[in-house]
């Protein structure tokens, strides 16, 4: 008889190979899905992991996917570490969108070098504040921030529609729901010829350092885990739980504010009403598959967004809805969550010493 | 305003509200016998392309509204076995339900995306029906609206006067007493999840059968996460469930009639689309301005896993 004792220790082992247990599981799932869907499980193999990262070309495509996905992934883990439930990224990576959309189309005239750096600032900012609704009405009136920040992603997808259907519908664009393409100024500048991987990239690497240094090395990122670890220890030690909070959601929607930025400034050139990549949810399994680490989070976004790119190819080779990358995901944050168990417990056969 | 013109509001303000009620009470349960499932928006979006394609391939409702429940069932059970006997975050499994409900509906959903499903004939109850003003709206209904009414009376006679009802709020409230006493904590809780997972599926069937018969990606459209508001904007008590429902129903369905009505009012429509999850905010925020309030009410052990001593 199989059953689980509980370690006197959490174990620091599993903490980092219930991922890559999570990864494999996934994988065979999916190897069962294509068999069961009468498909060469081989074939969906070479989609999902070979095919993608082939050439250079699919590399930097894996990379462009992967930029908004550690943006919004490293600013959820800092509030997750802190019991911090922003789940509404999505709705702050649209609004990044819109602030960078705005300078961008104000200035439309200038080419000043400042054009971007202010639509960074923008989206950042912008992405900020639409986090800070759920941070203000939970510190103030203790309203549920999941609840808040997510009903925020019905709203903000509404507000870029009015938008792009609206007053910033581009009056040459044949009535299409969107703006008028930015002007070279406002466009982040690609890193390698021949390819679309762009600038925002190398913010997404920053962020990563950046987000390393904050939660592992700084007295306030220590504050932020012992209040989510331990919340009485923190209130005895006297650190302030609305603060945790405030920088829990803001730094989530900043940091989800640069990577819409970085989609409209990048690949898109423009502000649409086809935002909802689902980048925002899927960062959420980047930062638990990524163990709310810097690190991990840099892996997970590479392993979300071969997903990502998989899920195109087997739409266009496999002709299978493109959706099946989200059941991917879906399956991949089951598995880690269910191997998780193992940190804190071990598996024994037989029966339990009395 | 002229009768015929409230009478319509009515009507749609209670169909609009009906699988909010559905959805709301199975998650009450399921979140009064300890365990928060923020997987609605999955499960119902499962339980819609269920519903949809065995209604589809079978042209009976019923047998849809029957693999709706079970697909919600089954979503449902994925949250059981990893929060009861895998011990996982709720939060986390929750939202992944929701994130793995929505995906994996839109994929078994495709084919069914160009196809539309005959309306279901309302049941009209005799007598009643003709009372003026309200009769038509209230009595002329969907079976599932019935359905809605019926569910409300039994959850709370369940609740508040049966014996298994008090047990699983014991179990609530102080799982270790009543595993104590001996009651089955992990399996009362397993019930009660997938209660709430039939429910959803319920929920989520009426919309794809009943309400706009056909299947389109997104279509749950946040109903999911608004009913898990409700349940807290209702302090865990299924008569505020009822009433907020209707009160959701009422904002949505206003807002379609103002766009509707053709009135040449200067205000954007994706303005008025938003109204609803405004309110979800307002409401919430109301709601626990008042910490008392919530912390009275929700049961004790909401959201804390709970692992029996062998």
């Amino acid at each position: 008889m199989l059953r689980l004792e509980p370690r006197t220790e959490a174990s620091r082992l599993m903490q980092w190979c219930s991922p890559l247990l999570a990864a494999t599981l996934t994988l065979l799932a999916g190897l069962a899905i294509f068999w069961l869907l009468d498909k060469d499980p081989l074939e969906g193999l070479h989609y999902f992991l070979i095919s993608p990262v082939k050439d250079l070309y699919g590399v930097s495509e894996l990379l462009l996917k992967a930029t908004p996905l550690m943006l919004c992934a490293i600013g959820l883990a800092v509030g997750f570490r802190a019991n911090v439930w922003n789940i509404g990224a999505e709705g702050q990576f649209m609004l990044g969108a819109v602030g960078a959309s705005g300078v961008a189309l104000y200035f439309a005239e200038s080419d000043s070098a400042l054009i971007l750096p202010a639509m960074l600032l923008a989206g950042a900012l912008a992405g900020a504040l639409w986090a800070a609704i759920p941070a203000f009405l939970r510190t103030r009136f203790s309203a549920n921030e999941i609840l808040v920040s997510l009903m925020l992603v019905y709203v903000a997808q509404l507000f870029v529609s009015w938008l792009v259907f609206g007053p910033w519908r581009d009056p040459m664009g044949f009535g299409f729901p969107q703006t008028a393409m930015f002007h070279d100024a406002a466009l982040l500048p690609t890193l390698l010829d021949g390819t679309r991987l762009h600038l925002g990239f190398v913010f997404a690497l920053g962020a990563l350092a950046l987000g390393y240094v904050f939660m592992n090395r700084s007295y306030t990122g220590f504050k932020m885990r012992v209040a989510g670890e331990a919340a009485e220890a923190a209130r005895y030690a006297g650190f302030s739980a609305r603060r945790v909070i405030w920088i829990g959601l803001l730094s989530g929607g900043a940091a989800a504010g640069v990577a819409g930025m970085a989609e409209v400034a990048g690949p898109m050139g423009q502000l649409t009403d086809k935002l909802n990549f689902g980048y925002g949810f899927a960062a959420i399994i980047v930062a638990f598959v990524g163990r709310l680490h810097a690190f991990g989070i840099l892996l997970a976004s590479l392993l979300m967004a071969l997903l990502y790119i998989g899920g195109e190819q087997a739409q266009q080779y496999m002709n299978l809805p493109s959706s099946i990358s989200m059941v991917f995901q879906g399956l991949l944050l089951f598995f880690l969550l269910g191997s998780d168990v193992f940190i804190h417990y071990r598996l024994r056969i037989g029966r339990a010493r009395a | 305003m002229d009768a015929a013109l409230f009478s319509s509001i009515l009507f749609a303000t209670v169909v609009a509200g009906t699988p909010l009620i559905i959805v709301a009470l199975g998650l009450l349960v399921s979140e009064r016998a300890g365990v928060l499932n923020l997987g609605a928006e999955g499960m119902m979006a499962m339980g819609a392309v269920a519903a949809f394609a065995v209604t589809h391939s079978t042209g009976n409702p019923w047998l849809g509204v029957l693999a709706g429940l079970t697909a919600g069932m089954g979503t449902a059970l994925i949250h059981g076995v990893l929060c009861l006997s895998l011990q996982a975050n709720q939060v986390a499994a929750g939202l992944a339900v929701a994130i793995f409900g929505v995906g994996l509906s839109a994929f078994v959903g495709k084919p069914f995306e160009s196809v539309a499903l005959p309306a279901v004939p309302p049941i009209r109850i005799p007598f009643i029906a003709d009372i003026p003003l309200i009769g038509e709206a209230l009595y002329n209904q969907q079976a599932l609206v019935y359905f809605s009414w019926a569910l409300f009376w039994a959850v709370l006679w369940f609740l508040a006067r049966s014996r298994a009802g008090l047990v699983l709020r014991a179990v609530g409230e102080a799982p270790a007493s009543a595993h104590a006493i001996g009651y089955p904590v992990i399996l009362i809780r397993y019930l009660a999840v997938l209660f709430g997972g039939a429910m959803a599926g319920i929920g989520g069937a009426f919309l794809s059968v009943f309400y706009t018969p056909m299947w389109m990606e997104g279509m749950v459209a946040g109903r999911g996460w608004i009913a898990l508001a409700l349940v807290v904007f209702a302090t865990w008590r299924p008569l505020r469930v009822m009433v907020g429902a209707y009160l959701f129903g009422g904002v949505m369905i206003t807002q379609l009639f103002i766009q509707g009505s053709g009135l040449q009012i200067d205000f954007p429509a994706q303005f008025l689309s938003s109204l609803p999850y405004w309110a979800t905010i307002v409401v919430l925020v109301l709601i626990s301005r008042n910490p008392n309030a919530i912390r009275l009410n929700s049961p004790a052990s909401l959201g804390k896993p709970f692992r029996p001593e062998q």
